[in-house]
């Protein structure tokens, strides 16, 4: 059921399609390690995004990954470190 | 305490036109806005007839950051208060960010947006609901979301009286003005055309389930039977007469007095109008034109006429109910309302009520068929709110 990878691309099309693109850019390669609130997307806009996140790879994310997880790189890497555990 | 409290911008947003110059070449000419629901199915509905806003692409106004996040509801309003601000010639960007406050009145919040979120929380399950249901359907949420797009930290809020908050709410604005605040965005939008809304608005038992536009909605008529909803409304820029002056700016005109009453044992709405003539330290010879609540309720519309009656003399001030034009917009309809006063003063020109052929025993010199040339130099709007509400706000050019 679970997908093996998470990547920069799938963040930046859940982002977009739960929250829209913030004025001035919004998220690409170059802003891997800029805040969230920095590019443009609130706390509710990464709460939207854990939620599609967890529909669609069927995975429960930990509610440290929202408080901890404040740029692009570090959120990404929580996912997969999701995706890489076997469903208990 | 008694500082002037003036108008420099109008946004618009009607059935009968997008923006206030658009939404004024519509009125004068008593071009109406209202026809059959096309918003969603309507027929099973006894009442099919509304007054829907056509060619709003919120796109082409908002950025997509917003889009997910909003309502209809919300969508207008920040376009309203965006056109509103335009017209005073105002970047907020420019000026200190607790100066500037958001007053508006709701009636029922982003309704179309928690229909399709309580459609997904039954049908696929609660994790489907978007976080932003958390406010996107909260009365406060134009208010909320207009003081964060333009970086308005003053003294805000929301008042929830029905159609007698689009006066309420302007209120407060002058009662924040009156304390120190230089601007404050105030008014009210209303929308609630979907089918979820279009079921809560048929509780009411008001309204018209007549299927001719024509026919629908006739305040003061002999054959009124209900009102025809609709969406939209406006957004005012206020300021102190003092900050405006310095500044250069176009005036439309004064909030000159107000006053808000409840039905009790007796109708509340004459007190409110001579309450509202008492602020304004006016006598009702004054008053150039009334644009009135027009319910359309037989009852109610009696009620009307006899507060007018009994304060300005029979048929003696020219009545008019140009949201016949509209539908009845709830908050947003008393709003538009001193939005049209102010164009009216302008234009020195009333626009009609359309449709309505006025029964004799009201007593009313209502402006009917055309608009009549007058100078109108001060006008008094009327909103009665759902549950007893009765406000009266005088304005003065």
């Amino acid at each position: 059921m679970s997908q093996a990878t998470f990547t920069l691309d799938d963040l930046k099309r859940i982002l977009l399609e739960g929250s829209g693109a913030p004025e001035g850019g919004g998220l690409d390669g170059d802003s891997l390690d800029t805040e969230f609130s920095d590019i443009g997307y609130d706390s509710l806009a990464l709460l939207e995004t854990a939620s599609r996140i967890e529909r669609e790879y069927g995975i429960e994310l930990d509610e440290s990954v929202m408080g901890e997880a404040t740029t692009p790189r570090v959120f990404i890497d929580a996912v997969i470190g999701h995706l890489a555990v076997p469903a208990a | 305490m008694t500082a002037s409290v003036v108008v420099t911008g109008l946004g618009v947003v009607a059935p009968n036109g997008l923006g206030a110059k658009d939404y004024w070449s519509a009125t004068r000419v008593g071009k109406s806005g209202i026809g059959p629901l096309t918003r969603f199915d309507a027929s099973p509905y006894p009442a099919k007839l509304a007054g829907e806003i056509d060619g709003f692409v919120a796109e082409e106004h908002l950025p997509s950051r917003l889009m997910p996040q909003t309502d209809q509801v919300t969508r207008l309003s920040l376009v309203a208060a965006d056109w509103a601000l335009a017209d005073a010639g105002v970047n907020p960007a420019e000026l200190p960010a607790f100066d500037m406050g958001v007053i508006t009145a709701s009636s029922a919040g982003g309704f179309e947006f928690s229909q399709n979120e309580l459609k997904s929380l039954w049908s696929k399950g609660g994790e489907y609901v978007s976080a932003y249901q958390s406010f996107a359907w909260f009365y406060a949420v134009n208010t909320g979301q207009i003081s964060i797009r333009n970086g308005m930290k003053g003294p805000s809020g929301v008042v929830v009286t029905d159609q007698a908050g689009g006066l309420d709410a302007v209120a407060q604005a002058r009662r924040q003005i009156r304390k120190g605040t230089s601007l404050v965005v105030a008014g009210a939008v209303d929308a609630l055309l979907c089918s979820w809304g279009w079921v809560g608005l048929h509780t009411s038992g008001r309204l018209s389930t007549e299927q001719d536009p024509a026919r629908a909605y006739l305040p003061f008529d002999d054959r009124a039977a209900g009102h025809v909803p609709g969406e939209g409304g406006a957004l005012l820029i206020l300021e102190s007469a003092d900050s405006a002056r310095a500044r250069g700016a176009k005036v439309y005109g004064e909030i000159a007095g107000y006053a808000a009453t409840f039905d009790g044992r007796e109708p509340g709405l004459r007190k409110a109008v001579e309450l509202a003539l008492a602020d304004a330290g006016m006598v009702p010879s004054d008053v150039d034109v009334v644009f009135a609540d027009g319910a359309a309720e037989p009852e109610l519309d009696r009620i009307e006429a006899q507060a007018l009656v009994e304060v300005f003399g029979e048929r003696g001030v020219p009545v008019t109910a140009p949201k016949t034009m509209t539908g009845r917009l709830y908050a947003g309809a008393a709003a538009l309302d001193l939005a049209t006063a102010f164009l009216a003063m302008e234009a020195g020109l009333i626009p009609a009520t359309a449709h309505t052929e006025p029964a004799d025993r009201y007593g009313l010199d209502l402006v009917v068929s055309q608009p009549r040339t007058a100078d109108v130099r001060t006008a008094l709007v009327i909103a009665r709110g759902h549950g007893g509400f009765n406000s009266a706000m005088l304005v003065r050019s």
